[in-house]
């Protein structure tokens, strides 16, 4: 079926299919269904599980305040879907509009949603990998297993990257009592997604809070005893720690190998689509029959120099899969850009991390209100002269003031008086972002270049 | 019967936490931690807790049927 006729017949009797069972995957369907198709959908994941929510995982899974078998997500609406789980979809023929799976199927479609997301980037020797007591934190099998030995009689845990998921994994560690080490290549933690500035409030409460920070240093090997279990890593600085357990929290890879030779513009930086998620094709061309959303998804945003963003925000899931689902069995006119405002969240060593925006894309920063020192305050930053972004640390009820501004493209630095300031003056200063040609690993916004052409990013390893 | 907090939307209001204490807590401040998961004991202050939140950010669905599994045919 073409776009935009036979939108109707699609409507009616068309067949969708979603691959990728998680939430993106989810909420599309809900509207699919929501707004009136009535044919067949298919959704496929290579998890056994049905979609289930992620963020308490690296949370309250950890403390033992809910299962990680109880995160299943709730549901608006029955989605009457024909559900293919425990199985991956291996390839895409687009000639022959149909995904193959891994066991030999082949699923047919009028209408393909893509919402794969990522996974966590494992550790980069193999071999290593497999020791016993070596975890990665993504699915509900990995925070059960991690949280069984979390709470095995551990003496002490090493977290290998400070980003979001590193940070939450010690702040857990600590409440439940045990000692850990973080090893963070760069200069702070969290300082890929909000600078160094901020950096050093994380660093501050990390230590705070009795972790082992150690920043400016990778781990270049784990070391396992005769039996394979994790025995010893060793650091960059010469020094080596005795470990049983090392969560490696090196940032997330996106799912799109499945992709290669289609002919969709998908690679390590996600599926490049346009604002409405509609996928292009490695020409730079709109399929119009095959759409992408959540983590895997890029496309560009008016807002934010028509970059193309890849977000792994929860919210980006749910609002991106809406759209997508809605511009799926709508014709050319009906269909919506998706502008959503970047936005997330953290919890860790009990404070509410917030952000709205693009802190990465900053060039200025000021604190608005509180005061770093108190780690509970609100900093904006600027970028060329106009608010891109907020960060609250325990301030979440003053960013949906920001959010307004960002969208607004409010001047900055900010000329209004803010309430709870408690410096006089809003002297702009430098964020302090790492030189952005430096991979590192705790962004959880990446910015990439505007075409295919223009990806130049390539990973260097942590031993580097 | 199974729940889920927008934690975009949520601003530590912590009406939840005062109505349902056994399903929400505050961590610090005003970080939120849910029980993904209640029963029928439950329900009614589950229920409350939804209606009160202010920037409406809970999600509850009631139904307790799980997803078919694993289906091997061709579709």
């Amino acid at each position: 079926m073409s776009a935009d006729t036979d939108v109707e017949v699609l409507r009616r009797q068309g067949r969708i299919v979603v691959v990728g069972a998680s939430l993106a995957g989810l909420r599309a369907a809900e509207t699919l269904r929501e707004q009136g198709f009535t044919g067949s959908l298919t959704m496929i994941g290579d998890e056994p599980y049905e979609p289930y929510d992620r963020p308490p995982l690296s949370k309250q899974a950890l403390l033992g305040r809910a299962r990680p078998e109880d995160t299943a997500l709730p549901r608006r609406r029955d989605i009457d879907a024909e559900w293919r789980l425990g199985v991956a979809a291996e390839s895409l023929d687009r000639a022959a509009k149909q995904v193959r799976l891994a066991n030999g199927d082949t699923v047919p479609y009028d209408r393909l949603l893509i919402t794969t997301g990522t996974r966590a980037r494992p550790w980069f020797h193999p071999e290593e990998a497999a020791l016993d007591g070596v975890f990665g934190l993504r699915t509900r099998d990995d925070s059960a297993r991690l949280r069984r030995k979390l709470t095995g009689g551990v003496a002490r845990v090493l977290v290998i990257g400070a980003g979001f998921t590193g940070s939450e994994v010690a702040s857990a560690c600590r409440e439940l009592g045990l000692e850990v080490t973080v090893a963070e290549r760069g200069p702070a933690p969290l300082v890929g997604a909000l600078g160094g500035v901020i950096g050093a409030v994380a660093d501050r409460l990390q230590r705070k809070h009795g972790v082992d920070l150690r920043c400016g240093v990778s781990v270049t090997a784990l070391e396992g005893d005769d039996v394979g279990r994790l025995r010893r890593a060793h650091l960059s600085d010469g020094s080596a720690i005795d470990v049983e357990v090392a969560v490696v929290s090196l940032g997330a890879m996106r799912n799109t190998e499945w992709l290669a030779g289609s002919g969709v513009a998908a690679g390590p930086r996600g599926i490049a689509c346009d604002a409405g998620c509609r996928v292009f094709d490695v020409n730079g061309i709109v399929t119009d029959d095959i759409y992408a959303a959540g983590d895997v998804a890029r496309s560009p945003h008016p807002l934010f120099d028509y970059q193309f963003l890849a977000l792994e925000h929860w919210g980006n899931a749910v609002e991106q899969a809406e759209v997508a689902a809605h511009n799926m069995i709508c014709a050319g006119p009906d269909r919506r850009p998706h502008l959503w405002l970047p936005m997330f969240w953290s919890s860790q060593f009990g404070v509410n991390i917030k952000s709205v925006g693009v802190p990465s894309l900053g060039d200025h920063l000021v604190v608005a209100q509180g005061t770093l020192t108190e780690e509970r305050f609100v900093a904006v930053y600027g970028y060329r002269g106009r608010v891109i972004a907020a960060v609250a640390f325990d301030g979440a009820r003053w960013l949906g003031f920001y959010e307004q501004q960002i969208a607004a493209g409010a001047p900055f630095p900010p000329e209004y008086r803010t309430v709870d300031r408690r410096t006089e003056t809003l002297d702009p200063i430098d964020p302090a972002f790492p030189d952005p040609h430096l991979p590192t690993h705790g962004a959880t916004v990446t910015l990439t270049g505007h075409s295919p052409s223009e990806r130049r990013v390539t990973f260097v390893p942590a031993h580097a | 019967m199974r729940l889920v907090v927008d934690l975009n939307r949520c601003q530590g209001f912590a009406q939840c936490v005062f109505l349902a204490p056994d399903i929400f807590a505050l961590h610090g401040e005003e970080a939120l931690l849910f029980s993904p998961r209640f029963d029928e004991a439950q329900r009614d202050r589950v229920q409350k807790a939804a209606a009160a939140c202010p920037v409406q950010a809970i999600l509850v669905d009631y139904s307790d049927e799980p997803t078919q599994g694993v289906q091997s045919h061709v579709g």
